[in-house]
């Protein structure tokens, strides 16, 4: 260790981070001097320092992967896109969500600089290569969504679920440790390559890894929200305000993602063929359950928190399948589940007004003879999430089932399929309520411009994806290849 | 110029007219919308006329065209036809135009999306009719669900959100089976989703199984074969009529189709091995619907059941492996597709008039509307397979093919030219015939010059079909004796 002479080369990799870090310290004291009717300039220079770093981080993609601080942090393609994603979604978040923090006065330098911060921490766990800032990003990103959740402190019911969310997370965040603790008392290192290279060549305690193996996969799931560790997903969904949802729902998937590849696929990549049954028992339970009590929901917000768990049903059974195909498809999943949750999500803040949130599948009855294009923005998220062609949504799925299906689980596959049909039932509730049912309550639309492109952007970007995939697939192959 | 495109044009024609038609769309003033969507009917068949012109009798595929699409699954935009499809997609297009000019006066509501909804999915058929790629059919083959189940659901009778919802749950059910066997077959030919590769490569006797019984849910439900014809019923009488038309003549033979393109080349063993399976439940159909139709109070009911009872005679055709069942097999599935148009289309005109399926709220219709009551009979008399109309030529044909197999199957096959007969003779006694029954028939106009246009072309396509059947079947026969050389080798070696 004794060559580990400080240089300012050796930051480079890590310089978006330490961008949007200084951006962030810098937007807190501006935020200081703002009266509360100029809060807009926070909104945007928020946005500001998320889009100029994501497009740092595009301007390195495709630069040669580099660990540096002592390996502790790594900088590849996949680090690199999917940083770029995260900070676009957690922009188009806050596009999204303008009017409605508007109207109900959450707008405020705090909610900003938390989402910069849960930002911060997601890009840090995109990119660690060591246990220790493998945690340190997932902490530093769940501290901030606790305090996004419960940021509503007159709502009973957003206290509520940032305290479950909170009780959960810790609790997660502890099995999580527990098991890193274990692995690294079998392989004797925190960094990633030397964990690899431990378990690979035998010199591990195999028992003390498999214990340490199952605590970690327990609290991945639980970070994932894939069954039976999803209990928060639904109430923390439906009880946040729904941009604190969105927060919770969108970009941290992507992080975890990252953390999954990091710490199965390359930390754990000897183990494999244990790590992939515990998987496939999530993806099974996961998808099953979620498509199954979705039916029940009467409330969109639960029935998406359900659906969600099984999309991560459908995402585990791609990196379950252990295979650079598994998982570039995964990827792409990923990105794709991550615009059409921006999307359906988007649909409720849209119609939401001060007073009224918009959130009973009742309340979108009828959308189609106020606004055409708006359910039909709905329409193909919803036949997205359901699958079905030409959406993004099918695409994903059919790279998911193949790769599952390469790797010998077919049988899998064919029960996700089937589950799928029940899943379609539900996403067809929400567009026979728009074009067969006659408008039950007044609907009006008056969302901000912010949240009405944003919104139609999603919707094309599902509809493009679903006719021309192809880009977006060959880069996530670029990624993983680069990262494996 | 085009000569290389055809098949894109007559996909993207109508799809481009469709997305043009929702965008000029006025609730208010739908005349723009219906003029751009007949046009968009009309120079969708014409751009698809040198397919019949330029169709050379072998069984290549012909007009093909090849784009890559996805390279990393080796996916490609790979389009072609041979003499099943090539007449299925005139079909089709034919009966977009019949659709428009059906609608005219009848739908008032959101007249631009119904419209969209029907030349987009003009659009998506005749794709599914051109892939040679499994996933590009999947993709046009899914993707016809969404007008489908909106074209039911809001433009339907009382009880369309039920028949919208059964629909869509049925086929998808079906077709998410047939996408797991693409990816096993994806898989088995290393890598290709080519539909030519997959009737190529060599598969194991229970691999074959699985996979016929795959392909055979979704094909079946799309047919409809009984025991899952149940939604078809349901979707006919809630759906209006142009649903009804293009339900009918063409979304049941993508089902006939999918037999002939997936099932019979990809896993002939098993072909063989469920072919008594498959007779049967087309004897069911044809016997036991044909009986069920004769009980129908409902007009529309009635022609579903019947539509069910007669696409029994396709499938029969194709699973008894000769020339004369598989080409009575589809010739069957043209003339279905004019004749039930015509009857669906009569129905429609009587309901625009007096707002009832009933058969029984009708009486003596033909005093009031002569010229409508000589093409409701004329129909129903193709209908019921008269010699001299193209109801004859297929049915015939399947009865000749059935007979050299087993004679008593072609017994049962020929029982329906008496239960066809006879359900479809009485109803029209009932509706036409007679003294007027009620002031609401005695309010009745015939048919005006639109709906006088309609019934003609139908009527004429009748007719030339089975005075002349030459035309279509040497188009259609190179190919047939193809399949049937393929499906009479094994796969297993």
């Amino acid at each position: 260790m004794n060559t580990a002479t400080f240089s300012l080369s050796t930051m480079a990799p890590a310089v978006p981070e330490i961008v949007l870090a200084l951006l962030i310290f810098t937007l807190m004291i501006v935020d200081l001097t703002l009266r509360d009717e100029d809060r807009h300039v926070t909104y945007w220079l928020t946005l500001l320092s998320l889009v100029g770093t994501a497009v740092l981080c595009c301007f390195t993609i495709g630069r040669a992967s580099v660990v540096t601080f002592q390996g502790m942090f790594v900088s590849d393609v996949m680090s690199q896109v999917l940083k770029a994603a995260t900070l676009l979604t957690v922009a188009a978040t806050l596009l999204l969500g303008r009017s409605y923090l508007e109207a109900r006065r959450l707008l405020s330098g705090e909610f900003m600089c938390l989402a910069l911060f849960g930002a911060l921490g997601m890009m840090i766990m995109i990119s660690a290569h060591h246990f220790l800032t493998l945690y340190l990003g997932l902490e530093l990103m769940a501290l901030s969504q606790y305090a996004t959740v419960s940021l509503q402190r007159d709502s009973v019911r957003a206290t509520e679920a940032g305290m479950k969310y909170f009780v959960l997370g810790a609790l997660s965040s502890g099995l999580l440790l527990y098991g890193l603790s274990m692995i690294y008392g079998a392989t004797g290192s925190l960094e990633l390559t030397r964990v690899a290279y431990a378990i690979e060549h035998g010199q591990a305690q195999q028992a003390l890894a498999v214990f340490g193996l199952v605590f970690v996969v327990a609290g991945v799931a639980f970070k994932l929200g894939a069954a039976p560790f999803h209990m928060w997903i639904p109430d923390v969904y439906h009880g946040a305000a729904t941009p604190a949802t969105l927060i919770v729902g969108a970009a941290p998937k992507i992080a975890t993602f990252a953390f999954i590849m990091r710490l199965l696929a390359n930390g754990l990549q000897g183990m494999t063929a244990d790590w992939q049954q515990m998987l496939a028992v999530l993806a099974v339970a996961s998808i099953a359950l979620g498509n199954v009590v979705a039916i029940a929901q009467t409330n969109l917000k639960r029935m998406l928190a359900y659906s969600t768990i099984s999309h991560m049903g459908f995402l585990a059974l791609g990196i379950m399948a252990g295979t650079d195909n598994g998982y570039s498809s995964a990827m792409f999943y990923l990105i794709t589940y991550v615009v059409m949750t921006l999307g359906s999500f988007g649909m409720i803040l849209l119609l939401a007004r001060s007073g009224f949130e918009a959130e009973e599948i009742s309340d979108f009855k009828g959308l189609n003879q106020k606004s055409k294009w708006y359910a039909f923005v709905m329409l193909v998220l919803m036949f997205s999430l359901t699958g079905l062609p030409p959406t993004a949504g099918f695409f994903a799925k059919l790279a998911v089932l193949q790769a599952a299906w390469e790797s010998g689980f077919g049988g899998i596959v064919v029960f996700a399929v089937l589950m799928s049909v029940i899943g379609a039932f539900y996403y067809l509730r929400i567009v026979k309520v728009m074009y067969m049912d006659a408008p039950a309550g007044e609907i009006t639309i008056d969302g901000r411009a912010d949240t009405r492109w944003t919104l139609t952007a999603m919707a094309l970007i599902t509809l493009i994806l679903g006719i021309v995939p192809g880009p977006l697939m060959d880069l996530c192959v670029r990624a993983i290849t680069a990262a494996m | 110029m085009f000569q290389g495109y055809v098949l894109s044009l007559t996909i993207w024609v109508p799809i481009a007219f469709g997305i043009a038609v929702l965008v000029i769309g006025n609730d208010k003033n739908p005349m723009p919308a219906r003029w751009t969507a007949l046009v968009g009917s009309l120079l969708g068949l014409a751009v698809g006329l040198p397919l019949w012109t330029g169709f050379q009798p072998v069984a290549d595929m012909q007009f093909t065209e090849m784009i890559p699409w996805i390279a990393r699954f080796n996916v490609n935009y790979h389009l072609g036809v041979d003499g099943i499809s090539m007449p299925l997609i005139l079909l089709n297009s034919l009966m977009t135009i019949m659709v428009v000019v059906a609608h005219w006066e009848v739908i008032t509501d959101k007249v631009s999306q119904y419209l969209a909804a029907f030349l987009i999915m003009s659009g998506l058929i005749n794709g599914a009719f051109a892939s040679l790629d499994a996933i590009l059919f999947y993709v046009f083959f899914e993707a016809m669900l969404i007008p489908m189940f909106l074209i039911i659901g809001v433009w339907g009778g009382p009880n369309r959100v039920y028949a919208a919802v059964k629909f869509f749950l049925y086929t998808l059910l079906g077709s998410l089976l047939m996408l797991a066997s693409f990816i096993y077959l994806y898989w088995q030919t290393n890598g290709s989703f080519e539909i030519l590769d997959f009737h190529r490569v060599p598969l194991g006797e229970t691999a074959q199984k699985l996979i016929f019984l795959a392909m055979f849910m979704s094909f079946a439900v799309k047919v409809p074969m009984w025991p899952v014809h149940t939604w078809l019923p349901d979707a006919h009488v809630e759906a209006p009529t142009g649903g009804s038309v293009i339900l009918a003549a063409i979304t049941l033979k993508i089902g006939g189709y999918g037999f002939l393109r997936f099932n019979l080349p990809i896993t002939p063993d098993a072909s063989h091995y469920f072919d008594l399976f498959m007779v049967t439940l087309s004897l069911v159909a044809v016997v036991y619907i044909g009986l069920v139709a004769l009980v129908q109070a409902d007009m529309k009911k009635l022609i579903a059941y019947s539509s069910i009872s007669h696409m029994g005679f396709v499938t029969l055709g194709f699973f008894i492996f000769n020339a004369n069942g598989m080409l009575g097999g589809i010739v069957q599935m043209l003339s279905h597709g004019f004749i039930s148009a015509a009857m669906f289309l009569c129905v429609g005109v009587l309901y625009d008039r007096v707002h009832s399926r009933m058969i029984a709220d009708y009486g003596g219709v033909a005093n009031k509307m002569p010229v409508f009551a000589a093409f409701f009979v004329f129909f129903a008399m193709a209908n019921s397979g008269l010699p001299g109309t193209s109801g004859f030529v297929g049915e015939f044909m399947v009865i000749m093919g059935t007979i050299k197999v087993n004679f008593w199957w072609a017994f049962l096959a020929a029982t329906t030219l008496i239960f066809g007969a006879a359900y479809t003779l009485w109803m029209v006694k009932r509706v036409v015939y007679g003294a007027v029954a009620n002031d609401h028939v005695a309010a009745l106009q015939d048919v005006n010059k639109r709906e006088l246009v309609f019934l003609a072309v139908l009527a004429v396509l009748v007719l030339w079909m089975g005075l002349q059947p030459k035309p279509f079947t040497d188009v259609i026969n190179p190919t047939i004796q193809e399949l049937l050389r393929h499906v009479g080798q094994s796969k297993l070696g």
